[in-house]
């Protein structure tokens, strides 16, 4: 291609579609599936039982310190997968590519795509590309799908139903590093000691239900942070949540950035941390197993589940005080002063 | 480990000062803070949870965001609709609710809305738009006060034509004596640490003098606080009433020279309405003559309607500290912080809705 900006044309159907298609997408996204040059992708499952998920990343900027959109991308949707108890396997994905986007910035991207899933084990075999007037999307718009098979035990983990009062709460690390790191990028504030998390879990949580684990609910802690998974778990429920300051992880760099803004780290995205609750029988099985994993070396037992309080989650502070953990209303601003 | 945070947070010292507390504090007592940073440092913490009953911990009026009154929100969106205008805000004014809408409301239908985290922001803003008019929304004490003078001495120095000000900027001690003429029963002030690196000390001796009311100015960590309640507690039960600085690390007893001098090379006392209070005379902060190319309210000449304030809504009282938010009607059932009626419960530092997100101030939680 001799171009190294997209154009309109690049999503037209004809020879610079081709062209894209063959020298960045087939080039990072082929596996071992020969590529049938297709409408439609021929995948194989190995049961009926199958999960699926979509979601649609339009994060800004595109490159923030520890990753990109693409690694969100693939990431993300793994992730959704394997949280709710299902194998991760296939993955599609749309491109909406504003006209004039830097070809370059296009192959980091792609290539963030390929290699995210290749250490997620997933295969990328299907996806679109179209590219739209110039202020007519923000750059780029990437939505991925994608589909694993249930993993035999695990049905409808990624649902609250299963927990009760005496179950462990596990999280696989510190809280808050990415959306902190792509605010600070995104507003030109020092991103020194700040990465964003982006990984992809399956593998952590594939040990976990390999050891057939008491494992009563998963969810990632996406937008909103872990308080909203919190909530979400106790909400309407006779079962409250306590957990305890002094048990969270917060990165230095984090809390230093929360402090100054005046934000909450239990409210702040996170992209490479499951919420994990355990029957308390396997709670001590639970820790060493995660920790044994890369993505789990930091494993924090954060609190449990009761009976009293029905519907809050509680916080017992640094200073053995407690307070109300709260649903998130809205986005978290800055403070004034 | 965090320098002058971490220090001040430690379990073993808020112990021994909750234990000296507990100890030398026999009368019912009723202590009002007044800064919004307090509000919410009380809450994050849990420190409600952990003081004596007698002790009543009740929030005033300091928030800047839930004193503004509904007149300049209104104004505000008024310049919003303006063509070719930029409202530069600080992030917590864009879900005040105005008369009959809020900025994020105007920004959503195609308002040009900008956070900014300093009037510093705001300035760079119009530079790098001049083709549009750039108006900051000034709300704050004397913390943030002088941020905006410094701004508009640069746009001066630099003849920016396209940068304005709204200035809701409003002063401390005003309020605190209108809430000991108000009769609220106050025992003791905690005083605002920000507004005090500013101001100095001296602003608060004639509460003590006159009044005979104790004063601690606090810094923001658990030990601070706690210890400044200590100090209030003492003096109470002794019958004293002089100002402290707890927050010595920060405050001086002068304040700050160079932000006092901004403060009254730009700005000029007028007086103001404050939303639960009413007008408070030589309570607000305007622009003067000499930045008047600056004022926003002069050069735009917005003419908005007589505002209407929310029925039921008692935010007013609870900014008072009088009532609690968890006795307004509205609270949590009309009210809250995705469609807040009063300004109390859209700010996080306002008392409402640091008690919606971190529960009912004097309920102790059945402990597991």
């Amino acid at each position: 291609m001799n171009e190294n900006t997209i154009l309109l044309a690049h999503g037209s159907g004809g020879k610079l579609t081709r062209e894209l298609i063959k020298e960045l997408f087939y080039r990072y996204f082929s596996n071992s599936t020969e590529i049938k040059d297709a409408d439609s992708a021929s995948v194989n499952m190995k049961t009926s039982s199958l999960g699926f998920t979509t979601d649609s990343f339009v994060v800004n900027p595109l490159f923030f310190p520890g990753g990109n959109i693409g690694h969100l991308a693939v990431s993300g949707t793994v992730n959704d997968l394997a949280v709710s108890g299902y194998l991760p396997r296939f993955i599609s994905t749309g491109f909406i590519i504003e006209e004039g986007f830097s070809l370059k910035e296009l192959e980091i991207i792609v290539k963030s795509m390929a290699e995210e899933a290749e250490k997620a084990g997933v295969q990328i075999v299907t996806g679109d590309t179209k590219v739209v007037n110039r202020g007519k999307c923000d750059k780029l718009f990437i939505n991925t799908s994608g589909i694993g098979e249930l993993v035999e035990g695990y049905l409808g983990v990624g649902s609250p139903e299963k927990v009760q009062p005496g179950d462990q709460i596990l999280v696989n690390g510190s809280i808050a590093d990415h959306g902190m790191a792509v605010m600070a990028a995104r507003e030109g504030l020092s991103t020194k000691g700040l990465q964003s998390d982006v990984a992809p879990l399956n593998r952590l949580i594939g040990r976990l239900t390999d050891a057939h684990i008491d494992v009563k609910f998963m969810r990632d802690a996406t937008r909103g942070g872990l308080a909203t998974v919190l909530n979400e778990i106790v909400e309407g429920s006779d079962m409250s949540i306590t957990i305890n300051e002094n048990d969270l992880l917060v990165n230095e760099g984090v809390k230093g950035l929360c402090e100054l803004l005046g934000l909450d780290p239990l409210y702040v995205a996170n992209e490479g941390k499951v919420v994990v609750v355990v029957a308390e029988h396997d709670l001590d099985k639970a820790l060493s197993i995660m920790r044994e994993h890369t993505l789990g070396r930091k494993t924090r037992h954060i609190g449990a589940v009761a009976s009293e309080n029905p519907g809050l989650v509680i916080l017992n502070t640094q200073i053995g005080g407690n307070r109300i953990v709260d649903m998130l209303a809205g986005d978290q601003l800055p403070r004034i002063c | 480990m965090m320098k002058f945070i971490d220090e001040f947070r430690r379990a073993d010292l808020v112990k021994e000062l909750l234990h000296k507390i507990k100890s030398e504090s026999i009368k019912k007592i009723k202590i009002m803070e007044v800064c919004g940073g307090h509000t919410m440092a009380i809450h994050k913490f849990g420190i409600k949870s952990l003081l004596p009953d007698n002790i009543q911990l009740v929030s005033g009026p300091g928030c800047p965001v839930c004193v503004t009154d509904i007149r300049f929100i209104d104004t505000a969106i008024s310049l919003a609709r303006l063509s070719n205008t930029i409202i530069a805000t600080f992030g917590d004014l864009i879900r005040v609710p105005g008369s009959t809408s809020n900025l994020n409301q105007e920004k959503a239908k195609g308002a040009r809305v900008q956070i900014i985290f300093s009037p510093l922001d705001a300035l760079l803003l119009a530079e790098k738009n001049p083709d549009f008019n750039v108006v900051l929304l000034g709300i704050g004490f004397e913390t943030t006060a002088p941020g905006t003078a410094v701004a508009l001495q640069e746009a001066k120095a630099k003849k920016i034509k396209n940068f304005f000000v709204l200035s809701a900027h409003k002063v401390m001690p005003p309020a605190m004596k209108a809430l000991i003429d108000e009769e609220v029963g106050l025992n003791g002030y905690l005083a605002p640490g920000h507004v005090s690196v500013v101001t100095g000390s001296g602003i608060y001796d004639f509460i003590a003098d006159k009044y005979k009311i104790p004063v601690v100015i606090s810094g923001f960590e658990p030990v601070d606080i706690l210890k400044s309640i200590y100090h209030i507690v003492q003096q109470f039960e002794e019958g004293n009433a002089k100002v402290e600085n707890q927050y010595q690390r920060a405050v001086n007893p002068g304040g700050n020279p160079k932000a006092q001098l901004a403060l009254n090379n730009v700005f000029k006392l007028r007086n103001d309405w404050w939303r639960g209070l009413g007008v408070l005379p030589n309570s607000g902060l305007n622009l003067n003559n000499d930045f008047s190319q600056f004022d926003a309210e002069k050069v735009f000449s917005i003419k908005v309607e007589k505002p209407k304030e929310p029925k039921n809504c008692l935010c007013g009282l609870v900014l008072k500290g009088i009532k609690e938010p968890k006795e307004c009607p509205l609270f949590k059932k009309l009210c809250t912080p995705v469609n807040p009626v009063g300004a109390c419960m859209v700010s996080n530092e306002g008392a409402c809705h640091a008690q919606y997100r971190f529960g009912l101030s004097n309920t102790k939680l059945s402990l597991i």
